[in-house]
């Protein structure tokens, strides 16, 4: 092993080291000075990402090819810079919620920004492993600090019941999904990725086999039907500022692994799973929207946009011979982490300021928290897919990677699925501005949520209105993806 | 001066900047709104000086590099049609504003949603990028929801999502056409731009994908028109909308789905088009017949308006099903033109007849009698003569009165068709008659015969109704007895369309 070659985990181990400082922290730290850590938590995730940028520089800027490291193993490009530096945003906008969300849950502050940080280091992981064994693991390790902060809450039975449903859950996906490496490895005798792609002919059905088991396991993690069913019930009990974590870490790390391994480990000639995986996204979209249709729980409703969303950003994966289709894919991941955390965002101020979390009793916010229900109606048109957002180019995109790959079917179903989605997207604007205020006087937004918001609303805007930016990266990503 | 992008964005402006007014003070805020609107009138009128009326394509155009990697730009322009529709838009934005100034409900929330919906519905009319015209026609849809969900009527919240529903399952339809398009384009010359892709025509001779995308274009188009069987969205939109929102759907949204028609569905898409040129008559004729006999059988004075709306709009689709069926026979082209130029002319005079006329409901509903059934009144010209006058004005331009701008529109749309299309025009002239009937029938019902006496104190036109409702008034005799300048401008477009066709 070369020490060297370190350099390029730098990010990942200075999230790591702050995690076990932070940990080691809280048991020092009075109670009344733990929000401070909070503010180490941030602090290492700029770190971090500052880190990142370095690593891309030395990789010799966006244009230059990726390099592998650790006998093949690792993998840092541009791709996995981009899928890093999207799990760090999503890590910090929910440690700077989580500021003023747990105090007064838990005494426990530091172990939530610590578990926070490790799974940021098991998401950095995912977005390069590019060997079986260390993506095993760090799927893993994001698992298990998961299934701790979704059940943290431990004298709520719903957080509760959301720790061990998506424990059960994982264990089962994951545990399939490694019998489907080890067939794979059975199949070509290597875990790397690499190795597996150079020996995987005339591997036939066992190939498909190995692969389809595999898709439980990133399944699982990105809320693929018919992997979704912890989805509903996890997002429900969880605490909020994890819950939105849940959304768009793992989802992104998911994707990416997802990715990484089919387009550079299976080779199309062996098993052609972009048609596989053109079933699962019509699975997907439209099981998530017709069940979303029917929620009254925010929280729910979101879950199962989730995975209607999960159905979306399946469409890169199905029109993968588009130019358009893995860019589309990119971009809709960060457009998704504004919009989505901002919409959970908005959950936690509304069930601060109605004691609820049903959409009915949030009528009339616009009345109370005309900001923070103007910030809705952006990241609700946003997941529908209405311009100027970012969620409506992140739609064009994808439609236009399933029209360009000749998928007519797919860009009109899901079509016909986001004409669905409006209307619960809607339903909950028309709690928020149709519907009377329940109760008179403002809610109050603190602080730190107040930033997320802010965050993620420029960001949902932003990147909607001008998304040059952000094209010239995924671009490259794309280009330079295993290179 | 980039005139146009001024136009465009000083709504937009005005909006933000009514974000940071207190909402306590309404007053403030209807001036400032009222300043921001009557501005963007100012510039769309100084469009008019900039105008090259020798030339018949389109012009004063404006661009800049947006997203260059995938092909899109912000480009914007205008010919004959857009230059009046735009016009259109701004007077009758001014004049929606002035009349709500009554509104006393949320009334931020309000204004800014008309400043939004002003700069969406004039991104429509100068967006020369497939993907810039896309995010103008969506943002329309917005403002629209709120105002119909908010400040509606008793059913207000389902007509709101109804609408929303139906023209967001168009416009997406109309996505996915973009999109074939731009992927027949060859590769590295990829681009939204319109006027590239108008003289590329990159689905000619596909077949099947060159129908897929006219049916997505269509589908869109013909829900905003709204065509029949796609209209039942229209009704309950209309009766429920509050006033002003009433007169922005009626007189400009519907007529984004007839410009799309024109601008886009023609030239794009002639083959495919003069295929199912009998098929969009028929409907277009059935639209006509049948708004016309379910307006017949309204009670309620807004429905009745409602579905006028869907008869005169059904016209406007007649000329263009003519001027598409002209498509490959050159000795029709005068026809066509003519028949084009009627269907633009009827799409302003729709907008002002049909403006008044849901003004004039408004009027008397809104705060004088709060009810508007046809049958509740009597008499009302001796009581209310200002208010007589200008509805019955109103009533007859849209029964298409000679000396009033409706008639020439459905004259001109009448001449050009029946040489294209006889049989059908001649049955769509049958809505002429049974439009007659009804207005004839309304007004007689509600301003003449006896004077109903829970009436008899009603107070006539205040100065600020007068001021929303004599402008529209004005025009429509003005137009109608002297439409020249106006079809001067309207007739470069035109000619140039018929070019295109043959």
């Amino acid at each position: 092993m070369n020490w060297a070659d370190l350099r390029w985990l730098v990010p990942e181990l200075v999230l790591a080291a702050a995690a076990v400082a932070l940990l080691g922290a809280d048991l020092v730290v009075p109670a009344d000075r733990k929000r401070w850590l909070g503010g180490l938590a941030l602090a290492s995730l700029v770190a971090a990402g500052a880190a990142c940028a370095v690593v891309l520089t030395d990789l010799g800027g966006l244009g230059a090819p990726g390099v592998r490291v650790f006998a093949d193993t690792y993998t840092v490009d541009a791709f996995a810079v981009y899928f890093k530096l999207v799990a760090l945003a999503a890590v910090a906008l929910v440690v700077l919620v989580s500021l003023d969300y747990f105090p007064g849950r838990t005494p426990h502050l530091g172990e939530v920004f610590s578990l926070l940080l490790f799974s940021g280091v098991g998401l950095l992981l995912m977005a390069s492993a590019s060997d079986l064994i260390l993506l095993l693991l760090s799927i893993e390790f994001v698992s298990l600090s998961s299934y701790l902060l979704a059940g943290f809450l431990k004298r709520d039975p719903k957080s509760n019941e959301a720790g061990v449903k998506y424990f059960l859950y994982g264990a089962a996906t994951t545990g399939v999904m490694a019998y489907g490496f080890s067939l794979l490895y059975g199949l070509t005798g290597s875990t790397i990725l690499y190795d597996i792609a150079a020996r995987l002919d005339r591997a036939g059905p066992a190939a498909y086999l190995a692969v389809g088991m595999a898709l439980a396991g990133f399944g699982f993690k990105v809320s693929m039907v018919p992997f979704h069913q912890w989805t509903p019930d996890v997002y429900e009990g969880a605490p909020t500022p994890i819950t939105a974590f849940l959304s768009v870490g793992p989802k992104a790390a998911g994707f990416a692994a997802l990715v990484r391994t089919l387009s550079i480990g299976v080779p199309l000639e062996q098993v052609n799973w972009p048609v596989l995986l053109a079933a699962l996204s019509a699975v997907t979209m439209t099981v998530g929207n017709l069940l979303a249709l029917l929620q009254r729980n925010l929280k729910r409703m979101l879950a199962y946009s989730s995975i209607a969303h999960a159905g979306y950003v399946l469409i890169a994966l199905a029109a993968w011979k588009s130019a358009w289709a893995l860019q589309g894919l990119l971009y809709y991941l960060l457009a998704y982490l504004f919009m989505n955390l901002g919409a959970f965002f908005v959950a936690i101020v509304a069930a601060e300021g109605t004691g609820s979390d049903e959409i009915p009793d949030h009528a009339g916010l616009s009345q109370r928290a005309p900001w923070v229900a103007g910030a809705m109606v952006v990241f609700m048109l946003s997941l529908t897919g209405i311009p100027p957002t970012a969620g409506f180019f992140g739609k064009f995109y994808l439609f236009a990677a399933a029209v360009d790959a000749g998928l007519l079917w797919l860009a009109a179903l899901a079509v016909a699925n986001s004409v669905i989605s409006l209307y619960y997207y809607v339903g909950v604007l028309r709690a928020l501005y149709l519907m009377p205020p329940a109760a008179p006087g403002p809610v109050p937004v603190p602080a730190g949520l107040r930033v997320g918001l802010l965050v993620a609303l420029i960001g949902t805007l932003a990147a909607g209105v001008y998304p040059q930016p952000v094209v010239t990266f995924v671009e490259v990503a794309r280009r330079l993806l295993g290179s | 001066m980039p005139i146009l992008t001024l136009t465009l964005f000083l709504p937009l402006v005005g909006a933000l900047v009514l974000l940071f007014l207190p909402k306590e003070d309404a007053d403030r805020i209807r001036r400032v709104t009222l300043g921001f609107t009557l501005a963007t009138f100012v510039a769309s009128l100084l469009i008019l000086p900039r105008f090259e009326f020798g030339r018949r394509e389109i012009q004063l155009i404006e661009q800049a590099a947006w997203i260059p990697a995938v092909g899109i730009q912000y480009k914007v322009g205008v010919d004959g049609l857009s230059l009046v529709l735009a016009l259109l838009t701004t007077l009758l934005t001014v004049l929606s504003v002035l009349y709500s100034f009554r509104e006393t409900h949320r009334v931020k929330e309000y204004n800014l949603l008309f400043l939004l919906l002003e700069t969406g519905m004039l991104g429509v009319f100068f967006a020369l990028d497939f993907f810039l015209f896309y995010v103008f026609w969506e943002l329309t849809l917005v403002p629209m929801y709120f105002l119909i969900g908010i400040w509606g009527g008793p059913r207000r919240e389902y007509a709101a999502i109804k609408f929303f529903l139906y023209t967001l399952v168009g416009s997406l339809a109309m996505l996915l056409g973009i999109l074939l398009l731009y992927f027949h384009l060859p590769p590295g010359q990829r681009t939204f731009d319109v006027l590239e892709i108008l003289r590329q025509r990159p689905l000619a001779g596909t077949g099947l994908l060159a129908q897929l995308a006219f049916w997505g274009f269509f589908l869109s188009f013909a829900i905003k028109v709204p065509m029949w069987p796609f209209h039942t969205w229209l009704p309950d939109a209309h009766v429920e909308a509050p006033t002003a929102g009433s007169v922005i759907l009626a007189a400009i949204l519907l007529k984004l789905g007839t410009y799309g028609f024109v601008r886009f569905s023609l030239p794009l898409f002639p083959e495919v088009f003069h295929q199912h040129a009998l098929l969009v008559a028929t409907l277009a004729v059935i639209g006509v017949i049948y708004g016309a006999l379910v307006a017949m059988a309204q009670t309620d004075l807004k429905k009745l308006v409602a579905y006028s709306s869907v008869n005169h709009m059904g016209y406007v689709m007649l000329a263009v099903a003519a001027a598409a069926y002209a498509y490959g026979r050159p000795e029709l082209a005068d026809a066509a033109a003519t028949a084009l130029n009627g269907a633009t002319m009827e799409m302003l005079a729709h907008g002002i007849i049909t403006g008044a006329l849901f003004l004039v409901v408004g009027v008397i509903y809104d705060d004088r009698t709060h009810t508007r059934g046809v049958d509740d009144f009597g008499g009302l010209w001796a009581v209310l003569p200002k208010y007589g006058a200008v509805s019955i004005t109103a009533m007859f331009a849209s029964l298409g009165l000679p000396g009033l701008m409706g008639f020439v529109a459905e004259f001109l749309i009448f001449v050009g068709s029946f040489s294209i299309i006889p049989v059908f025009t001649a049955l769509a002239a049958l809505g002429v008659v049974i439009t007659a009937a009804f207005f004839l029938w309304t007004i007689q019902r509600i301003f003449l015969g006896p004077t109903n006496p829970r009436w008899v104190n009603l107070p006539d036109l205040d100065r600020r109704e007068a001021w929303t409702l004599f402008p529209l008034v004005v025009l429509m005799i003005v137009f109608g007895v002297y439409p020249k300048p106006l079809l001067d401008i309207i007739n470069l477009a035109s000619s140039q369309l018929v070019a295109m066709l043959r």
